[in-house]
C-alpha cells in the first residue's frame, strides 16, 4: 500500500477562493442554534463531496439529521448503532471491495466516511475503531468532539476535559466535577500506524477541509478529530462557537496537527499563546473552577504542548 | 452431479457457503463455530472463494460489519455461537429491521453461566424475537442444503430478511458425516447472483436507519412482521426448488411414524435423530409413538404443525433451553400458546433435557414417553420436567 | 388529527429507508428565530464569504444577481448570530423581527 506522502504528492489544496459549493448535507436539519458540530460536519461533507457513503453512529448528528421522514443527507447514509460506526464502515468497505473486484459493481470512487461523536469514539466505540484501523480498511473516521454525551443530555465522556461540568460530573460539595484528563484519541489512532491522523477546528475551516480532503485521498484508514463547540452543553452563547473554537487552539488546549506516515506535523505553531483562563472563562461549564484548578490545567496544557513539539522533532528526525 | 464426501459438518457448511460465492464473511471465532470460519478463511486464502474475509475484533462488530456489507449490496455471511450470538444481540434486531439478507450459521451452544462450550439451544432461544427467519438442521446434509436455501430465501426480493441456520455445536459441527456436496453448476442454477432492490449507492442515495419517530415506528414494525409472515410461501417454494435441483426434499415440519401415534415427541435439531431411533424401539415394543421435527422455527408454520400432530393425544416436547420464571421451556410454551385456541388439543408435556451437551439416551426418551402418558391420563396440570437432574 | 402525515405501512420503503435525499429541506428551521434576524450592510461587506461558509445552517447562498454577495434565507436561519460575530467588517447586525415576518418561503434550495 502506498504511503500517505506518496498519495499526497499531487494534492490540490482547497483555498478560500476555491471552497467547494456543493452541500452534501442539507438545510433544514435540527441542530441547535450555533451548533459547532453540525458546522464541522457540513465542512467535512463539502470537502468530501457527493461521492461519499456516510455512516453515522448514534448521537447528536445522527438524530438531528434523520428524524423520519426528514433526512438531511444528500448522499447514501446508514445509521446502525452507537458503538459500531467503524465496524459498519468496515463492512461497507469490504463489501464494495469484493463486489468491485468480482465485477458486480463498477468502482465509482465513492469515499466511505464514518461520523461519530466523542462518546461513540473514545468510549463505547473504541473497540470498533481500533479494530477497523488495525485491519487497514480504506475509510475515513471523523470524530466530532463536543466533549460529552450531548445527545442524551450532557453526560461526561472520557473526552470531557478536566474540570468540566457535566450532568454526571457535576461539581458539588465533595467533588470538583470531571477529575480525569481528556483521553488523547488522536494519538491512540496514531499508535495504530495508520497513514493519516489530524486534528482540526472549525475556526480554521479551510485547514479543516484540506485535512478531510487529504484523508479521503489517502488509501487506508484515516482519523480526524474535530473540536466541536456545543453552546447548549458548554453553556455559552450560540454566537460564540467559532470564537471558542479559535481560543481553544490559541491557548494550546487543542493543538492542531497532522500525523502523516507516523510523522508529526504541527499545523499552527502558537508563538503567542493566550492563557488557558481566556479559553475556560468563555464557557459556564468551567465557571466553578478555582485558581489552583486553572493553574493545574495551564501546567498540563503546557506540558502536553512541549511533548507534542518533541514528538514533532523526533518523528521528523526519524523520517 | 455433486460428490459424495465424508466430511466434518463444519467444513461442509463452509463449503456450502463457498459454493454460494459469498462476497463478504465477517466473523469472530468461538467454540464450536471455529472450524466453519477457519475453513472459510482457507477457501479465501487459496483462491477457491473470491470474498473479503474480515477478521473482526468481536461478534458485535461481526454483525455490524455484516450489516454494512449487506447494505452495500454484497452477499454476506457470518457464523457464531452462544456468547457471540448474545454479543450480537442489539444488532440482530437492526439487521432485520433494515431488511438485510444476511445469512448466519449458528453453532448452537449453551449460554453462560456457568460458561459451557457444549450444545443446547439456549443461545438461539434468547433470540426468538429478532425478526429473522430461523431454521434447524438435523444432520450434516441438512446443514449444507439449508445454507444454500438460506441465501436463496433471504435474498429473494419478496423476502429481504436475514436468516439463521441452526446446527448443534459439537453434535453436528464436529462430527464427520456422509453428505453429498453439490457442484458449482448445480448451485449456480439454484442460486442466482444477489440483486438488491436498494443499497448504499451514490447513484441513488438513500438514508437507512433513520429515527423511528412515534408516527412511523409502528408501521415500520408492521411492515417487518408482514415480511416475516409472508416469507413462508417463499421458504416452501425454494425448498421445492431445492428438491428439483438436488433431489432432496425438505418441509417446514417433518413427521416420523406419526400416522397412528397416540404420543408424539416434538424435537428441533440433531436430537430428532436420536428420538427417531428411540421411537423405533418403542414401536417394536408395541407403543404407538412418533416424532414431529420442527425444521422451520421462524416464522413458525402453525398450520403444518397442527396437521402433523393431528390425532395425537399427548405431545412430549423436547426443550433444550430453559425459560426461567415461566413454568415450561420456550418451545413448549409457544406450542401451548398456539394450541390454546384449537379444539381437541393434545396434552402437552415438556421435557428440558440435553443442557450443555449432556447426552440423552433412548431409554430416557422411553421413560419420558411413559411419564407424559401417565401425567396425561391422571389429569395432572401441564407438566414440565428437567430430565436427569441429580437430586 | 393525530395521524396526519403518517404513512400507511405498505407505502414505507424497504426497511423504513428514506429514498428522497435531503428531504429535510422542507423543514422550516427559520421558525426557531426569536425576535431578531441578521441583516447585512452591503456597503460594509467585503465579499469575503465567511458568513456563507461559517453558517451551521447554510442560511447564506451566493447571490446570483450580484456576484460576491450572499443572500440570507429566512426559511432556515435559526438566529444563532455566528455570522454577526465572525464578520470581519461588522457588516451584519441584528434587526428586530416580528413573529409574522419570520415565515418566508424557502429560497435558493
Amino acid at each position: 500500500m502506498i504511503s500517505a506522502a506518496e498519495a499526497l504528492k499531487d494534492f490540490k489544496k482547497i483555498t478560500p477562493k476555491t471552497i467547494p459549493l456543493v452541500e452534501p448535507f442539507s438545510k433544514g436539519h435540527r441542530a441547535c442554534q450555533g451548533c459547532g458540530e453540525v458546522l464541522a460536519l457540513r465542512l467535512v461533507a463539502k470537502a468530501v463531496g457527493m461521492d461519499m457513503i456516510a455512516v453515522s453512529a448514534t448521537g447528536c448528528m445522527e438524530i438531528i439529521s434523520s428524524p423520519y421522514p426528514q433526512t438531511a443527507w444528500e448522499v447514501p447514509w446508514i445509521h446502525v448503532a452507537f458503538e459500531n460506526a467503524a465496524a459498519v464502515a468496515s463492512g461497507i468497505e469490504a463489501g464494495r471491495k469484493a463486489m468491485i473486484r468480482k465485477g458486480i459493481i463498477k468502482d465509482d470512487g465513492a469515499k466511505i466516511v464514518a461520523f461519530a461523536g466523542d462518546g461513540a469514539t473514545a468510549d463505547i466505540g473504541l473497540q470498533a475503531l481500533s479494530g477497523a484501523l488495525e485491519r487497514g480498511h480504506d475509510f475515513t473516521y471523523i470524530c466530532l468532539d463536543n466533549e460529552a454525551y450531548m445527545n442524551t443530555g450532557i453526560q461526561r465522556s472520557s473526552s470531557t476535559p478536566y474540570g468540566a461540568m457535566t450532568t454526571t460530573s457535576p461539581p458539588g460539595k465533595v467533588s470538583k466535577g470531571q477529575m480525569t484528563w481528556k483521553k488523547n484519541v488522536p494519538m491512540i489512532a496514531a499508535a495504530h500506524n495508520i497513514p493519516y491522523v489530524a486534528t482540526a477546528s472549525p475556526a480554521w475551516h479551510v485547514d479543516l477541509m484540506n485535512k478531510v480532503k487529504k484523508a479521503v485521498s489517502i488509501p487506508g484508514p484515516a482519523y480526524i478529530h474535530i473540536f466541536s463547540p456545543c453552546p447548549t452543553g458548554w453553556r455559552c452563547p450560540p454566537e460564540t462557537s467559532i470564537e471558542t473554537a479559535r481560543k481553544v487552539v490559541q491557548s494550546k488546549v487543542f493543538p492542531l496537527y497532522e500525523v502523516i506516515d507516523g510523522r508529526y506535523v504541527l499545523t499552527r505553531d502558537i508563538k503567542k499563546p493566550i492563557p488557558v483562563e481566556e479559553y475556560l472563562k468563555t464557557q459556564r461549564r468551567f465557571s466553578h473552577l478555582k485558581e489552583e484548578d486553572i493553574a493545574y490545567i495551564q501546567k498540563r496544557v503546557d506540558g502536553e504542548w512541549d511533548r507534542l513539539l518533541k514528538l514533532v522533532q523526533v518523528t521528523n528526525e526519524e523520517a | 452431479m455433486g460428490r459424495r464426501v465424508g466430511l466434518e459438518v463444519s467444513l461442509a457448511c463452509a463449503e456450502a457457503v463457498g459454493l454460494c460465492n459469498v462476497d463478504v464473511i465477517a466473523a469472530y471465532p468461538i467454540t464450536p463455530q471455529t472450524h466453519i470460519v477457519e475453513h472459510l478463511s482457507e477457501l479465501v486464502a487459496d483462491g477457491h472463494l473470491d470474498a473479503e474475509f474480515v477478521p473482526v475484533e468481536s461478534e458485535h462488530s461481526a454483525m455490524s460489519a455484516c450489516v454494512g456489507s449487506s447494505a452495500a449490496g454484497a452477499r454476506t455471511f457470518t457464523s457464531t455461537s452462544s456468547q457471540g450470538l448474545a454479543l450480537m444481540h442489539e444488532i440482530l434486531f437492526i439487521a432485520s429491521a433494515l431488511r438485510l439478507p444476511i445469512v448466519m450459521a449458528v453453532a448452537n451452544r449453551s449460554l453462560s453461566g456457568p460458561i459451557s462450550i457444549w450444545n443446547d439451544h439456549s443461545d438461539i432461544m434468547a433470540e426468538r424475537d429478532i425478526g429473522w427467519i430461523q431454521t434447524f438442521a438435523e444432520n450434516g446434509q441438512e446443514v449444507v442444503d439449508l445454507t444454500l436455501h438460506a441465501f436463496k430465501v433471504a435474498e429473494d426480493s419478496r423476502v429481504c430478511l436475514p436468516m439463521a441456520v441452526n446446527l448443534d455445536g459439537f453434535n453436528l459441527t464436529h462430527v464427520i458425516e456422509p453428505m453429498e456436496l453439490p457442484d458449482q453448476e448445480q448451485v449456480d442454477a439454484y442460486l442466482p447472483p444477489f440483486k438488491p432492490s436498494q443499497r448504499l449507492d451514490t447513484a441513488a442515495p438513500i438514508s437507512m436507519g433513520m429515527v423511528g419517530v412515534p408516527e412511523v415506528y409502528t408501521e415500520a414494525k408492521k411492515a417487518c412482521l408482514e415480511a416475516l409472515e409472508n416469507s413462508y410461501p417463499v421458504i416452501v417454494e425454494h425448498w421445492k426448488g431445492l428438491a428439483e435441483q438436488f433431489g432432496r426434499e425438505y418441509k417446514p415440519i417433518e413427521t416420523y411414524r406419526t400416522d397412528d401415534a397416540e404420543l408424539l415427541f416434538v424435537t428441533m435439531g440433531s436430537m430428532g435423530e436420536t428420538v427417531m431411533s428411540a421411537v423405533d424401539q418403542m414401536r417394536d415394543d408395541g407403543q404407538k409413538v412418533g416424532v414431529v421435527r420442527i425444521r422451520l422455527w421462524r416464522p413458525f408454520p402453525v398450520d403444518d404443525f397442527m396437521n402433523a400432530i393431528a390425532g395425537a393425544k399427548v405431545l412430549a416436547v423436547i426443550d433444550r433451553a430453559l425459560s426461567p420464571g415461566v413454568p415450561a421451556g420456550p418451545v413448549a410454551t409457544e406450542l401451548r400458546g398456539m394450541l390454546y385456541t384449537k379444539d381437541d388439543r393434545p396434552y402437552v408435556a415438556d421435557f428440558v433435557c440435553g443442557l450443555s451437551g449432556r447426552d440423552v439416551t433412548r431409554s430416557q426418551f422411553t421413560e419420558m414417553a411413559a411419564q407424559a402418558k401417565e401425567a396425561a391420563s391422571s389429569g395432572k396440570e401441564m407438566f414440565c420436567q428437567m430430565v436427569g437432574v441429580k437430586e | 388529527m393525530a395521524d396526519e402525515g403518517m404513512t400507511p405501512w405498505k407505502d414505507l420503503a424497504l426497511g423504513c429507508a428514506m429514498t428522497e435525499p435531503g428531504s429535510s429541506r422542507r423543514f422550516n428551521t427559520g421558525d426557531w428565530r426569536s425576535r431578531r434576524r441578521p441583516v447585512t450592510d452591503r456597503e460594509k461587506c467585503i465579499k469575503c464569504g465567511l458568513c456563507w461558509i461559517i453558517c451551521p445552517d447554510m442560511a447564506y447562498s451566493p447571490d446570483p444577481e450580484d456576484e460576491g454577495f450572499y443572500n440570507w434565507d429566512s426559511f432556515y436561519c435559526k438566529g444563532c448570530g455566528i455570522c454577526l460575530e465572525e464578520c470581519p467588517k461588522d457588516a451584519i447586525s441584528w434587526q428586530e423581527e416580528r413573529e409574522e415576518d419570520k415565515y418566508g418561503p424557502a429560497c435558493g434550495s
